[in-house]
């Protein structure tokens, strides 16, 4: 156990970038990692084992799709052998009940799984899978048959915005524990759709009526975690329960980053699981230690009284909108940047949205399904 | 089909109990109490951990309340009353279950 530093809580393993979908909302870098280049089991196993000798309480097998690896019931396994929590989060469309079954019965303790939306075919749309909204209510249903709690993740933007009821709707009647409202996040390949995506701010009102009004309405039954969208929001959100604090991301092929959107962050040197150990890199890892705490942090942060509810925001975002990696997060109001991308994002978003870039893990673009 | 969930309101007979997929357990690296569930991890404080420690599905919020009433020298009705505020909490976040 370390002692200066706490120990992380979470750990998330991004085990593969491969993924049968498209979605163009996808927020993973443009460079893909390919299959040759994924740590394999044996690795996946070790860290697995540091991480519950530091204490992290949780492990989600996320991607990518996770499913796409075989030997994921060896690493559920293993992990909930060392009393990791486990979870994982799925588009669904690769799981099939036997195997599902298998991963409840090796210590799999929660599913998450991603919908585009509530209605079939504007689902398809957004995720260019034909079958996959028909194949994610299946197997959604399975997890409760196997008597697993079940969370919905629902990606919701300007084209789907409007199903939100509906959405919520379908979690109550697949009987979900909870529900995570999701706004696109535009780094990675999301940022080339982003006025496709970019809700109106009426949209955004009416949605956080609805889900305020659902929320007392299904007190105890159902769950939801709303998140607004960065650009309309006042103050950022905290990047991950602070950089550095309390979450360790796993990238495919081994890399450790403080959040999974680190790695557009081009300057950095991260450290790899096959170089060193877990607790070293949390500990001495450079780019984990650059953000930490409120040392780092710009003028308007280092006084500010929710220094320490939103650690200064996010830096992958800073960079993206500012250019500068020390910036103030554009998305807080006492940011000098905050007033020019607000208005920008609102004036995207009054325009007719564009077509979809679908993302392909080949990485070309492919021709969107007509509407 | 699975039936609907209904709102658990809990009352002093209820008997609650960890449904099976929230783990409340003691961290041996950390050396601390957490109550474990999906995508969350929550550190309970002392009387929350005497009262979760009750919580197996065999007694009463009722019978919880006056072991802890002897414990702690405190009115009955009012530990039952901050159990249940605690407890309902928990519930509704999907931590707890009745018997
Ligand atoms: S730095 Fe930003 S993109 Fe990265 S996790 Fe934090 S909030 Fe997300
Ligand atoms: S000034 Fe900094 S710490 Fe304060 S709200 Fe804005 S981003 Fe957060």
């Amino acid at each position: 156990m370390l002692k200066k530093l706490e120990a992380p809580l979470a750990i998330l393993g991004e085990i593969s970038h491969r993924c049968p979908l498209s979605c163009a909302y996808c927020s993973n870098p443009i460079e893909l990692i390919e299959k040759n280049k994924e740590l394999d089991t044996d690795t996946w196993l070790r860290i697995i084992d540091e991480a519950a000798d530091l204490g992290i309480h949780q492990i989600h097998f996320s991607g990518g799709e996770p499913t796409v690896r075989k030997d994921l019931e060896q690493m559920v396994e293993h992990a909930h052998k060392r009393k990791l929590y486990t979870n994982l989060i799925t588009s669904a469309v690769l799981l099939t009940r036997e195997r599902l079954e298998k991963l409840k019965k090796l210590g799999l303790e929660h599913v998450q799984v991603s919908f585009q939306d509530s209605e079939n075919e504007n689902a398809n749309r957004i995720g260019n899978f034909k079958g996959g909204h028909e194949k994610k209510l299946e197997i959604a249903k399975l997890v409760r048959e196997f008597d697993m709690p079940l969370t919905i993740n629902a990606v919701m933007h300007r084209q789907n915005l409007h199903h939100l009821d509906d959405m919520i709707k379908m979690s109550v009647d697949l009987d979900a524990d909870r529900l995570e409202v999701a706004n696109v996040q535009y780094y990675g390949w999301a940022l080339k759709n982003r006025a496709a995506f970019m809700p109106t701010k009426n949209q955004l009102e009416a949605s956080m009526e609805i889900v305020e009004k659902a929320r007392k309405d299904l007190k105890g039954i159902l769950v939801i975690d709303y998140v607004l969208p960065d650009y309309y929001a006042k103050r950022p959100k905290p990047c991950m329960g602070g950089w550095g604090r309390q979450f360790l991301n796993i990238s495919p092929e081994g890399n450790v980053l403080p959040c999974h959107a680190a790695e557009t962050i081009k300057s950095f040197k991260f450290d790899n699981v096959k170089d060193k150990s877990l607790s070293w890199i949390w500990e001495n890892s450079e780019p984990f230690n650059k953000f930490r705490g409120t040392d780092w942090m710009p003028s308007p942060c280092k006084t500010c009284d929710r220094r320490e509810i939103d650690w200064g925001g996010c830096r992958c975002q800073a960079l993206a909108l500012t250019g500068d990696i020390n910036a103030v997060d554009p998305t807080c109001e006492f940011s000098p940047l905050h007033e020019k991308i607000f208005g920008s994002a609102a004036e995207e978003s009054s325009n007719e949205a564009p077509e979809f870039i679908y993302r392909l893990y080949s990485n070309k673009e492919v021709e969107p399904i007509k509407k | 089909m699975i039936d609907m969930k209904e709102r658990l309101l809990l009352k002093s007979e209820t008997i609650p109990i960890i449904p099976k997929h929230v783990r409340f357990e003691f961290n041996e690296v950390r050396k601390e109490w957490v109550l474990l569930a999906p995508e969350r991890a929550l550190y309970p404080d002392k009387i929350a951990i005497a009262v979760l420690k009750k919580c197996d599905g065999k007694v009463s919020i009722q019978m919880i309340g006056k072991e802890l009433a002897e414990i702690y020298k405190a009115p009955v009705e009012k530990i039952i009353e901050d159990i249940i505020v605690m407890l309902q909490d928990l519930a509704d976040k999907g931590f707890l279950k009745e018997c």
